[in-house]
């Protein structure tokens, strides 16, 4: 009867042992495999300027596509590794930069220079010139990336995709 | 002969292959189950299909975003029957989404969902959000431009989730803009993340299947009862069951072969969907569209007001899951004849309807400004005078034209305005202009007088 009950304590011992151990081994092969999964949000991303241009290929008034490489881009990423932005002289040591994506839903939006309109293909958003919604679904102006000057040269600053949240 | 027989046994005692299949292959089903039964089985049949296709596309695709492009290249174009290799996973995915929603209505037209079968719809729901899903990121592994723009577009929709959008977007991307982690992310969702849950989900399915037996065919007048129902069934199959293999499972084999041929003769005479431009984030002159299966919601993106659409971005698939799940806790009993439920007959028509409308809406995508239109010709504008003139010049130069149709050239979204001076005075057409509306960027900050003038003249020239 006594051999009996230390018998069952030792069992219930042993299978918590076993049972802890394999959650253990479980959680400890899962850190490396979670890293992989979550790596995006671990990372962070550096942000660069990159030159596009001198400042005297750009006409005043007149907008542009500039396109720029990401900041530190795998080697493996080939083309995607590119963004495009809307680049435009204002004056003479002014320039303004807007992102290519549609504050809707992030499609490409295109300038379209006679009519001085940003228009969308996906579902017909229209921007004025300075980026405010003229037309259609986008819920905000086109967003603006951080431009400056140094040495003759533009420079924009690679900046992450525009995602609108939800109160946009 | 006999050598082989004893061979045979050997291997069926050791192995426990009969043992343990043959119940499940002859296991009894209701006499009725005739041809409305097949669609779950195609469904089966066509996601067999895909892993085996996509098993074979695997051996000559690149999953890596510099060199995906040129493989599908090579693929489409140079490998021995590759094209069709790839015409079969396209129609296959079509024809996948198709028997889904055929067998997710029949089964929901028939009440098959109520007792005991919860869990069976409820898994059912989850295979077909988890089928969109595959259809999706299969979508963006065809890596040319519109699948490196439809990636962005689903980034912007996780994005509108509260609090975590913007960290479920760079989950999504691989990093906060497109580039080497994309494509190997979508890869591994498409190939190995989302197939595992399929699995998953569709062998406890078709355990299921097993466990509760397939539902008879509704008679009206006979409703579920749950506290009688399994003994009913049980001693109805014990009467007049018949064993699945082969009375009920020639119709299935038969269906499936005959959508299998179908899907091969599509893939041979079309082929699969011809690559845009590559996949280049910079190249922003494309126009982005989602296959014909996520064409309904592409509609409604465009279609949906404004105000309230970010907030249905994520309340509208939330509140679809939701209901979709909560059906067979709502009514598990009861009549399962659709002749007593009218109400399920007509719900299920409205969804047919709305979602096949939205899908001829975005065919024809009106809100899209029509690039592609070009400058009116003299025979089109009809006036030699030089204001009309320029004013036709205006129209096609400021972006009138790709919005506006005159005569049978120019854009859908805004309203024709081949004879819009029978209609508005001239005062009116010039507060339009200068004011735009609603849907119409206001041109005043655009055109000068003399020019808004000259559009004028152009359009009441054409009384």
């Amino acid at each position: 009867m006594n051999e009996d009950k230390t018998d069952e304590r030792r069992r219930a011992f042993l299978v918590k042992l076993s049972v802890g151990v394999a959650g253990l081994s479980a959680a400890i092969a899962g850190i490396p495999v979670l890293s992989a999964l979550l790596g995006p949000l671990l990372e962070k991303t550096p942000r660069l300027w990159r030159k596009v241009g001198n400042v005297s290929t750009f006409k005043i008034g007149d907008t542009k596509r500039v396109i720029f490489e990401n900041a530190d881009p795998e080697n493996w990423a080939g083309v995607t590794a590119r963004s495009a932005a809307w680049l435009r002289r204002d004056s003479e040591n002014k320039f303004t930069a807007f992102s290519a994506n549609c504050t809707h839903l992030g499609c490409p939006v295109r300038w379209e220079a006679d009519a001085e309109l940003f228009m969308c293909p996906c579902h017909g958003g229209v921007y004025y010139k300075d980026g405010t919604v003229a037309a259609g679904p986008p819920p905000k102006s086109l967003v603006q990336y951080p431009v400056r000057i140094t040495k003759d040269q533009v420079e924009i600053l690679t900046s992450p995709i525009p995602i609108t949240n939800i109160t946009a | 002969m006999k050598k082989l027989k004893q061979i045979w046994h050997w291997i069926d005692d050791r192995s426990g292959f009969s043992e343990i299949f043959m119940p499940l292959i002859k296991h009894p089903v209701p006499p009725g189950a005739k041809w409305s039964y097949v669609f779950g089985s195609a469904t089966l049949f066509c996601l067999v299909l895909q892993v085996i296709t996509g098993v074979a596309l695997s051996l000559l695709y690149q999953p890596s975003s510099s060199g995906a492009y040129q493989s599908l290249q090579f693929i489409t174009h140079q490998a021995a029957f590759g094209r069709i290799l790839r015409g079969i996973h396209y129609f296959g995915a079509s024809a996948m989404i198709v028997m889904v929603g055929i067998h997710m209505i029949r089964v929901y037209i028939t009440a098959a969902y109520k007792y005991p079968r919860e869990m069976a719809w409820i898994s059912g729901v989850i295979l077909l959000f988890l089928t969109i899903a595959m259809g999706f990121t299969g979508q963006l592994l065809r890596w040319d431009s519109n699948g490196v723009w439809s990636s962005v577009v689903a980034a912007e929709q996780l994005g509108r989730v509260p609090f975590i959008g913007k960290w479920l977007a760079r989950l999504l991307l691989g990093g906060d803009t497109l580039g080497g982690h994309s494509l190997s992310r979508f890869y591994s969702y498409h190939v190995f993340i989302i197939p595992a849950i399929v699995f998953l989900f569709i062998g406890y399915h078709l355990m299921l299947v097993i466990r509760n037996g397939i539902s008879e065919p509704p008679k009206a007048g006979r409703p579920v009862d749950p506290k009688t129902y399994r003994q009913w069934y049980k001693d109805m199959l014990k009467k007049s069951g018949v064993p699945f293999w082969p009375y009920a499972a020639w119709r299935d084999l038969l269906f499936g072969a005959l959508v299998i041929i179908a899907i091969i003769g599509l893939a041979v005479a079309f082929g699969p969907p011809e690559l845009t431009q590559p996949p280049n984030p910079a190249m922003v002159y494309a126009t982005p569209k989602p296959d014909w299966y996520m064409l309904s919601i592409f509609s409604l993106f465009a279609l949906m007001p404004p105000q309230i659409e970010s907030y249905m971005i994520v309340i509208g698939p939330l509140l679809t899951i939701i209901i979709l799940l909560a059906l067979p806790f709502i009514s598990n009993k009861g009549e399962r004849s659709p002749i007593r439920r009218p109400w399920a007959i007509f719900g299920s028509g409205c969804v047919v309807i709305f979602v096949f409308s939205l899908f001829l809406l975005g065919e024809q995508s009106d809100w899209s400004p029509k690039f592609k239109a070009k400058p009116l010709a003299p025979s089109a504008v009809g006036n030699k005078d030089p204001e009309v003139v320029h004013g036709a010049a205006l129209f096609y130069k400021k972006g009138c034209l790709y919005c506006h149709r005159i005569g049978d050239n120019g854009g859908t979204k805004g309203p024709d305005l081949s004879h819009i001076y029978s209609r508005l005075s001239e005062s009116e057409i010039k507060v339009r202009i200068v004011n735009g509306g609603p849907d119409m960027p206001a041109y005043g900050g655009i055109l000068s007088k003399k020019e808004i003038d000259e559009v004028i003249a152009f359009l009441k020239s054409r009384k």
